[in-house]
């Protein structure tokens, strides 16, 4: 360790360009999905020639064809409506709205909740019982509640959808609140002693030093929340009646699912979809945002 | 040097309630201003316990601390001393001038102000070039530098540093002891220096205060009337070598209480 002398960076090893690089992984994505897609069809093949029914019969609808699936897209769900993909395109711009919204509102609530718990002793031994408790109640049960405490009184814009978002920030916050505790306590000690020295206030400690510290610890948890709040909004649609969005499309394409198999899992595929957009823009933002060293990255 | 006393001890004693430890007995020190002093003795002597007692990051049980004429709590809240921990305990996402920065930020200066003492800071500490650098690309040597240019940026009449360069390998050690007295030398702060290298006190210090362990004590001090500026070649100066000595000496005689190991350590 001699490089204080006026010295050079240590240097990472040379990398190939980002181009190349973003071009490999992409690679990688798509091989796997197609190896993914060949998987399903080499097991139907097999299962179909031998004549296996364990652990289930395989024909085409438990196992459409992917090639059905595909092709469902670009046909009509109903006679004289526009094709499947169009249909579930729209859906999903609404299923994004509720889940947009409860997970922006669930990170924060989960992020100012752990903020809250972080200073108080008392708060936080009386209802962190309460906010684990929360999260063991399954989501079906208590969404029609949901809808019939909160609906009534949304303005009218709001009216529907609001209550989904309630649903799905209902999922989204808890992640959240228990990974930013644990990283507002992660502050290096000495760091917090080194404040200290500065006779710094507490809302300082906490801006400069505590919430800096817990960004990756954050970070994992909106990871985990991106895509339950995805989850949480198809669900809250299903009490709620609501067909313009993913949960209600899945609903009535469940009905019809011995007769027309492919259009619940086209569905099925563009849900995943937007979950993993959701993910990656988390990831994304985090990418931007966390300066850290790379040991301290999550 | 007869200005009042930067830091004055009084009688203090510190013990930790849990097993009954008695880290510091009875300490008594004053401290003349532009003073670098010294703290050596082996691991659990309570050195670092009387740094952070005058730093007022621990309050003793008796006695009375006195900084600036003030009490040791009056003495932080009024940002009088800087502090080097043994790490640097810089913010990583924080790039190094804004490190630097941190406690300017917490007096209040407006940017302009701080980006001028920033820079002159990276200058002290010959870092100009690594301003916009995060502290994980800097070698471990240069992350001290920064923790020092930012324990001086606000000029205290104070410096606090607990082992600061304890982590670092001798040669490394033994520049930043150089680059050290420099920066001591322009910014004329009286300096609390935490060491367990006998050669790194006596290099850098006009006294150097023993202590013995169990219950922490001051063991005697030791005037080091070497000349300053010190340089390469008063590491090979017979003088040196007797004050070496005389430490070493200093730190056997009242080493009865030391375990085997620790005696060891202090070679």
């Amino acid at each position: 360790m001699n490089a204080a002398v006026a010295s050079p960076l240590p240097r990472r090893p040379a990398r190939r360009a980002p181009i190349v690089r973003a071009l490999a992984r992409a690679g990688l994505v798509v091989g796997v999905v197609v190896l993914l897609l060949a998987l399903w069809e080499l097991y139907r093949w097999i299962w179909t020639s031998a004549g296996w029914t364990w652990p289930f019969l395989v024909n085409d609808t438990s196992m459409p064809h992917i090639w059905t699936i595909f092709k469902a897209f670009g046909q009509p769900a109903q006679v004289n409506q526009p094709s499947l993909i169009t249909v579930l395109l729209h859906k999903t711009a609404f299923t994004a709205k509720e889940a947009a919204a409860g997970f922006g509102i669930g990170a924060a609530i989960g992020f100012a909740l752990a903020v809250v718990l972080f200073h108080s002793r008392l708060l936080q031994r009386g209802f962190l019982p309460y906010i684990v408790a929360s999260q063991t109640v399954p989501i079906l049960a208590i969404a029609p509640m949901v809808v019939v405490w909160v609906n009534p009184k949304l303005p009218g814009p709001l009216q529907g959808w609001g209550a989904v978002a309630v649903i799905a920030t209902y999922l989204t916050f808890f992640p959240v609140t228990i990974n930013t505790l644990r990283g507002l306590r992660a502050a290096d000690p000495r760091a917090v002693d080194l404040m200290r020295t500065y006779a710094a206030s507490r809302w300082a400690v906490l801006w400069k030093l505590r919430v800096p510290s817990s960004l990756p610890y954050l970070f994992s948890a909106l990871r985990l929340s991106a895509t339950a709040s995805v989850v949480g909004a198809i669900i809250g649609e299903l009490p709620t009646g609501l067909q313009n969005g993913l949960g209600g499309a899945i609903f009535n394409f469940n009905q019809y699912y011995s007769i027309e198999p492919q259009e619940l899992w086209a569905t099925n595929v563009i849900a995943a979809l937007l979950g993993i957009a959701f993910f990656l823009i988390v990831v994304l933002v985090e990418r931007t945002v966390v300066r850290r060293a790379p040991e301290n990255v999550a | 040097m007869t200005d009042a006393p930067v830091v004055r001890l009084a009688n203090v004693t510190k013990t930790f309630p849990q097993g009954n430890v008695t880290a510091l007995q009875d300490i008594d020190l004053d401290l003349v201003p532009g003073e670098f002093v010294s703290l050596i003795g082996p691991s659990g002597c309570g050195k670092s316990t009387l740094l952070r007692v005058i730093g007022d990051l621990i309050e003793p049980t008796s006695g009375t601390v006195t900084v600036n004429g003030k009490t040791a709590r009056g003495a932080r809240n009024d940002g009088d001393y800087g502090i080097v921990f043994q790490d640097a305990v810089l913010f990583d996402w924080r790039t190094v001038a804004k490190n630097i920065a941190l406690p300017l930020e917490m007096l209040g200066w407006d940017r302009d102000r701080r980006s001028a003492r920033v820079r002159e800071m990276l200058e002290l500490v010959e870092l100009g070039a690594f301003a916009e650098h995060h502290p994980w690309q800097l070698s471990g040597g240069m992350q001290q530098r920064v923790a020092i240019a930012r324990a001086l940026a606000f000029e205290p009449a104070l410096l606090l540093m607990d082992e600061p360069f304890g982590a670092l390998d001798e040669m490394t050690r033994e520049r930043l002891n150089l680059e050290l007295l420099s920066i001591w030398e322009k910014a004329g702060s009286t300096v609390v220096f935490v060491t367990h290298s006998i050669s790194e006190a006596v290099f850098l210090s006009n006294r150097v205060v023993v202590m013995s362990p169990r219950p922490g004590r001051i063991a005697g001090i030791v005037e080091i009337d070497l000349p300053y500026p010190r340089t390469v070649e008063t590491r090979e100066e017979p003088r040196y070598f007797e004050l070496v000595t005389a430490v070493r000496e200093l730190l056997r005689s009242r080493g009865e209480h030391l375990l085997p190991e620790e005696e060891a350590n202090l070679a």
